[in-house]
């Protein structure tokens, strides 16, 4: 990660981020109710949601509330801008992690029943995903030869072709992280399933509107690391991420609209299933190939 | 149009309603009527809402829940009352335990009636509280510039 990288990261991701990711949240919307036979909100909705958060009245539950908050967001930044600017997978795993339990503890700090509840749910999703975050990071180290996002760029193949089975482990874990249905048991984007509002019940006003705009950066991290598959030292890796992406996005959307919510016990347990048979099997077949 | 015009969430609370209400609020949300496209979503939350539907007459057992609902949601905010039970009692009015309609409790914005409520009033009457919520949002932006603390302070509103 060369200091020009990290200028230009620092100011590329912060910036387009969140235009990114508010776009993306219009375009899920308006496909979700094209897929529900709906007209559904304008394509800039989820920037007017933002807006009008900002405006509402100033009220808080308790004085930490919005600092964790605030320090979600900080720190899901960080994490995004040192992956585009080709630094450590694992930092920014564990930056990620950190930015999530922060949220939690704004949940937790309320001691509001709901939003307790919420809490314990997102921390059920941590101990879901995170295995499998882990395990790609590993791969990733066992298929690249550096944790350094930006090795791809040196490889003569996406390493798509190296761990196939571990993309197909973040893709069952990204619905969680995206929190779509079946897995979005702590803060859902649909009408009133939870709990009142589940892990967000006593966010509001500009509170509110900080957890939605950390939710576009993630997203759009998110989708980084999806892309990081596709990339390889040629420039036919644009086009072939871009597809990617676009297949990926929209079939997470499928997902969320085709299936119900499920409970957080088989959550974890296929979540950790799937993580452990893709895990073997790929980090096998790496082994194995290294041998041959 | 602001921002707040633009993406209205409502809370929906079912008073002392028969339910007939409840479902033509419940059909706005179908894609025969698809309220998304205004933007409006459906809250559970109070903290989150901007619009207050109340369905049905204010009795003994839930004039408090319909007032704490009211003093939770951040300014600015409309109530809406939604069926003629909302707006005056209705069928109910002359049982012993009602009060009345929704003013009986709080204060109402936009009168809606119907028995039951059509879900194109239920539009209508929402569309009418958009304005009233952008003159409110004014207010507090105008109030905001000239004291902060004091219009923000939740016990004024
Ligand atoms: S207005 Fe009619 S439909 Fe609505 S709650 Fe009253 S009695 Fe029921």
């Amino acid at each position: 990660m060369s200091v020009a990288s990290f200028i230009i990261s620092l100011f590329g991701f912060t910036i387009l981020a969140p235009l990114a990711g508010g776009l993306l949240a219009g375009i899920d919307r308006k496909v979700t109710a094209r897929l529900q036979s709906r007209v559904g909100p304008p394509l800039l909705q989820p920037f007017y949601d933002v807006a009008k958060l900002w405006h509402k009245e100033r009220w808080t539950v308790n004085n930490y509330q919005g600092f964790y908050v605030l320090m979600s967001l900080v720190f899901a930044i960080i994490a995004g801008v040192i992956f585009f600017a080709g630094g450590n997978f694992l930092l920014v795993v564990f930056i990620l992690t950190l930015s999530t339990l922060l949220f939690v503890l704004a949940a937790y700090s309320t001691r509001s029943p709901f939003a307790e509840m919420g809490a314990e749910r997102e921390i059920v999703q941590v101990m879901s995903y995170e295995p499998m975050v882990i395990i790609m990071s590993v791969t990733y180290y066992l298929a690249v030869g550096s944790f350094n996002t930006n090795a791809v760029l040196t490889l003569g193949r996406p390493i798509i072709t190296y761990l196939p089975l571990v993309f197909i482990g973040l893709l069952f874990i990204l619905t969680i992280k995206f929190r779509k249905s079946p897995f979005d048991l702590s803060y859902s984007h649909h009408a009133h399933q939870e709990l009142v509002k589940g892990i967000s019940t006593e966010m509001s006003g500009r509170t509110l509107a900080l957890v939605e705009v950390t939710h576009w950066y993630e997203n759009i991290l998110f989708l980084g690391w999806v892309g990081i598959f596709f990339v390889w030292g040629s420039w036919l890796a644009v086009l072939l991420t871009v597809v990617a992406l676009v297949v990926v996005y929209f079939l997470e959307i499928f997902i969320d609209n085709n299936f119900a919510r499920v409970k957080w016990s088989a959550m974890l347990k296929w979540a950790w299933l799937v993580t452990i048979v893709c895990a073997v099997v790929n980090m096998a077949s790496l082994n194995w190939s290294w041998l041959g | 149009m602001t921002s707040t015009g633009k993406s209205p969430w409502l809370i929906h609370y079912d008073a002392a309603s028969c339910n007939g209400c409840d479902i033509e609020v419940l059909a706005c949300l179908t894609p025969m009527y698809d309220i998304e496209r205004f933007g409006i979503i459906n809250t559970g939350n109070p903290k989150h809402a901007d619009l207050f539907l109340v369905t049905g007459s204010v009795n003994e057992q839930n004039i408090n829940v319909v007032r704490q609902i009211y003093e939770q949601m951040p300014d600015p905010k409309v109530v809406i009352a939604c069926g003629i039970c909302a707006c005056t009692g209705g069928v109910f009015r002359d049982c012993y335990n009602i009060y009345g309609g929704v003013d009986s409790a709080i204060p109402v914005d936009v009168y809606a009636p119907g028995c039951a409520i059509r879900p194109e009033a239920i539009i209508d009457a929402v569309v009418v509280g958009l304005g009233i919520l952008e003159e409110r949002r004014a207010a507090l932006d105008a109030g905001a510039a000239l004291d902060a603390g004091a219009a923000l302070d939740p016990k004024e509103a």
